[in-house]
């Protein structure tokens, strides 16, 4: 049974009553990313999909309010009407996950979910100005607020962004908003290995061009993009946004430069539009397995070498956004979770997320990040401070947490 | 001058030790990073808000992160107050002591450790300056983007403290937006890192948390940022209108036609006289508003972004449209604006207020600030940005006269109120300090405000970290 309040008092009566018994809540939206981190015992759900719709919308400001529960695609219709748009490209994560629930958007922030242009517009909390939450006690909070420019005091904000419903339960969001480009192009340079095709995507973003989105598609998933429509060879693709007018100038000089690294493709609007979709929501692993799925995060020079140490011993799918500093991982068989973390402290740190897998898998893997034990004990008095009862998914990104 | 705000009572266990804690201190570190004469802390007496000044019990200047933690282990084992300092040019009195305090400054740290092209970052320590970063990496077409307009002064553990803005972050950001990691020293003396050269937090998001925590969190000694490729070419130019409220009103269409440009600064005829006897920056003097929008890109994209803005300035009767003609004339446009707080200073003694409000609601609030300033009888100049809804509003004041004093700061609590109550906040890049510390309950609840408390209890259980901003001092956790 899932609790499913139609108020923010009800949900705070819900989490006062919880905390006072000691009963586990597994917070969520709409379920479409169910089956993510370690899994909790005796948790009873709570969804936010009861508190849904746009509380406040004013284009000319660029800023939109709505309760946590609102589905993401009533936002994108209403953002799509004024022609604006989250600039962060919030994943779908039901092709990889084989859910089916309707993602919300209170879910995008709780699980700080970023899409290809993250690199250059940030990620979801960076767009995120506000919030309201329920905390383990039971307490209504609100934190930031609606303008784009906020020091005052501490910044809940972030903390609660990415905190997988372990610290609280959003009630309502604001966020910022940006106009859609006018126009968006594609250049793929093909044929490049994944060592040559990291050099390619570092130089063009080196250039004043305004990249954004730098992706490696190796030769193993191309063919799983565009409907087979990429030219032969892997694919490096560069995405270029803005006005016609400088978009066409932008992408005549990228093209020009990468040429020296192979030959360049360009892809129009509309191929673009479809191309940059597959790759948010890791078209080539929504493949209806359980095969074990990490997301991993580095350094963007270091990701082709980590997956290239990874494949000498183990049976590793992988393909790159972010300039080659997130990596979709897919193993074949074993996660190999103590090889893949050792080889990333090794190269100099970042972090990998267990996404999918199966549950047998799922039950002796951890599926975030371990941290130093500074880091890791720090948090873990963060969370007390939040969720004393500890009610609040314990354990479900670790220890504690 | 009047003392309206108050510091936490000096701990007496600290201040009767004094003798003790110095000589501790100078087994800690090397003699040239401890000073406790007199006359050489006065320097660290105050910051940029100078209507407040104490004199530290000591200041130390580690030179390396394990000096850093060493104080910091020494100090929380003794409950010894701990204010973190950059370049001390906080306009809200965050880097301000307290008599039982060890200011524990960061300019011995000021060396670039590492850039790193091929990821964009550079590695910096706490105390390097914001514009050297950029002076590093230009002649390789990078650059930081955050410019405070201190930025030559001010320092990358400050801008994180504060985490400041800027003009240019309407487009790139502020501070948090372009931190990827840090190195902190935990009170305990314990150092942490959050956050690399990727992208994300693997837990929680402790790098968001501690941007913009004012020091009370712990003491960043390094941090990594994201460096971007410079734009092909920049182009700002000066939009004069007949009102305050026709600029207010164009901003406002500017970014609801989706435009955004670089940046939207925005100045009243006060500012202008002001920053124009000073910098002669070429500023048109017979307009009673100005805005310096900037575009960049290429020349191309620039012309056609241009194009969009000028028509809809036009709608709002623009007076003055100039362009600036060459790279000196575009650098000259800037140094009026960013010498704009250095500039008032030479003419009176100011505040500086920094609430944010909503695009929407420039023009009335432009419009009431005038009133409150004019029913205290103060003047005042903005200057300001404006895309983002950050107002800057200077209230000129005689800090030789106690009353004037007075006014102006109660004409500044006014003001941030007013902002709050338009829909916006106390302090869009400035910090709370201990300046809108008392303001706070006026923006938060006592439940939002004890949520936030807790949080910085779990960094900090004793309170000893830069203790008397940022919260109001009553209503405070025990500790």
């Amino acid at each position: 049974m899932t609790l499913i309040p139609h108020t923010e008092t009800d949900a705070a009566y819900v989490i006062r009553n919880a905390a006072a018994q000691g009963t586990r809540l597994a917070l969520c939206g709409g379920n479409s990313r169910s089956g993510f981190g370690n899994p909790v015992e005796g948790t009873e759900a709570m969804s936010s999909r009861g508190l849904s719709g746009i509380v406040d919308y004013e284009p000319a400001e660029m800023v939109l309010t709505a309760k946590a529960g609102t589905p993401v695609a009533e936002i994108e219709a209403a953002l799509g009407a004024n022609r604006q748009m989250m600039a962060f490209e919030p994943m779908d994560h039901r092709g990889i996950m084989g859910t089916s629930g309707e993602p919300t958007i209170g879910g995008v922030f709780a699980a700080n979910v970023s899409g290809p242009r993250r690199f250059v517009a940030g990620a979801a909390r960076d767009s995120l100005l506000g919030i309201r939450f329920v905390n383990g006690q039971g307490q209504v909070i609100r934190a930031g607020g609606r303008v784009m420019k906020n020091v005052t005091g501490l910044d809940l904000v972030k903390l609660l962004a990415g905190s997988h419903g372990t610290l609280g339960f959003l009630t309502e969001v604001t966020f910022r908003v940006l106009p859609v480009p006018q126009s968006i192009e594609t250049i793929v340079i093909s044929g490049l290995d994944d060592a040559t095709a990291t050099r390619a995507m570092a130089s063009a973003l080196a250039l004043p061009v305004e990249v954004s989105g730098a992706a490696h598609l190796p030769q193993t998933v191309k063919g799983r993009f565009a409907g087979g429509a990429l030219p032969e060879g892997a694919a490096t693709a560069l995405r270029l946004e803005g006005l016609a007018a400088s978009v066409s100038v932008r992408a005549e000089k990228l093209a020009a430069v990468m040429t020296a690294f192979g030959p360049v493709s360009r892809f129009d609007m509309d191929e673009s539009l479809a191309l940059w979709r597959e790759i948010r929501d890791v078209h080539p692993y929504a493949d209806g397995t359980q095969k074990p799925l990490w997301r991993v995060s580095v350094a963007p020079s270091l990701g082709h070498q980590l997956v290239a140490a990874l494949r000498l011993e183990a049976g590793v799918d992988a393909f790159y956004d972010w300039q080659g500093g997130l990596i979709w991982m897919r193993m074949e068989a074993d996660p190999e979770a103590e090889l893949l973390r050792r080889y990333i402290k090794a190269l100099g740190g970042g972090h990998a997320t267990l996404v999918r897998a199966s549950e047998q898998v799922r039950a002796v893997t951890t599926a975030f990040e371990p941290q130093s034990d500074a880091v890791a004990a720090l948090s873990a008095r963060v969370k007390q401070k939040l969720d004393p009862a500890g009610i609040f998914s314990p354990g479900k990104m670790a220890g504690a947490l | 001058m009047s003392e309206a705000i108050e510091f936490l009572p000096p701990r007496p266990a600290v201040l009767s030790r004094r003798s003790a804690i110095i000589a501790d201190l100078a087994d800690l570190l090397p003699a040239e990073c401890v000073i406790h004469e007199a006359r050489e802390l006065v320097p660290f007496e105050t910051d940029a808000f100078i209507s407040y000044r104490r004199l530290p019990l000591a200041v130390v200047l580690p030179k390396t992160t394990a000096q850093a933690a060493a104080v910091m282990k020494y100090c929380h084992r003794y409950g010894i107050p701990v204010v973190p300092r950059g370049a001390g040019t906080s306009l809200s009195g965050g880097a301000i002591p307290q008599e039982d305090a060890i200011v524990l400054g960061l300019s011995k740290m000021s060396r670039i450790l590492e850039v790193d092209y091929a990821n964009r970052t550079a590695t910096v320590q706490a105390g390097v300056t914001n514009l050297s970063i950029s002076e590093a990496v230009g002649v390789d077409g990078f650059f930081y983007a955050p410019d405070p307009s201190s930025q030559l002064a001010c320092t990358i553990g400050g801008n994180i403290g504060m985490n400041s803005g800027g003009a240019h972050c309407l487009k790139y950001g502020v501070t948090t937006n372009n931190l990827l990691g840090v190195k902190m020293v935990l009170v305990d003396g314990t150092v942490v890192d959050f956050g690399g050269k990727h992208l994300d937090s693997a837990g929680y998001d402790l790098l968001g948390l501690v941007c913009g925590s004012e020091g009370q969190l712990g003491i960043v000694t390094e941090a990594t940022v994201r460096l971007i490729a410079k734009p092909e070419g920049a182009r700002p130019v000066l939009f004069g209108f007949e009102t305050s409220e026709e600029a207010g009103a164009c901003v406002t269409d500017i970014i609801a036609s989706g435009i955004i440009p670089v940046a939207i600064e925005f100045m009243d005829k006060p500012a202008i006289e002001i920053c124009e006897a000073f910098a002669h920056a070429g500023y048109p003097l017979d307009v009673g508003a100005l805005l310096i929008v900037e575009v960049e890109g290429s020349e191309a994209e620039m012309d056609a972004t241009l194009a969009g803005i000028v028509e809809i300035a036009r709608r709002h009767g623009v007076k003055t449209v100039r362009e600036s003609q060459s790279a000196t004339e575009a650098a000259l446009i800037w140094k009026g604006r960013k010498s704009a707080f250095g500039a008032t200073g030479r003419i009176a003694d100011y505040i500086c207020m920094d609430g944010t409000v909503p695009l929407g609601k420039l023009s009335y609030v432009l419009k009431k600030t005038s009133e409150i300033t004019d029913s205290f009888g103060l003047r005042v100049a903005n200057v300001f940005h404006a895309g983002d809804g950050n107002m800057h509003p200077l209230i000129l004041f005689n800090a030789n006269d106690p009353e004037d004093a007075a006014r102006a700061e109660a004409a500044g609590n006014e003001i941030l109120k007013l902002c709050v109550d338009a829909g916006g906040c106390l302090t869009g890049e400035h910090g709370v300090g201990i300046e809108k510390r008392d303001l706070m309950r006026h923006q938060y609840s006592d439940a939002d405000l004890a949520q936030q408390m807790a949080v910085r209890s779990a960094f900090d259980e004793g309170w000893i970290l830069n203790p008397s901003k940022v919260f109001p001092l009553d209503g405070r956790p025990a500790a």
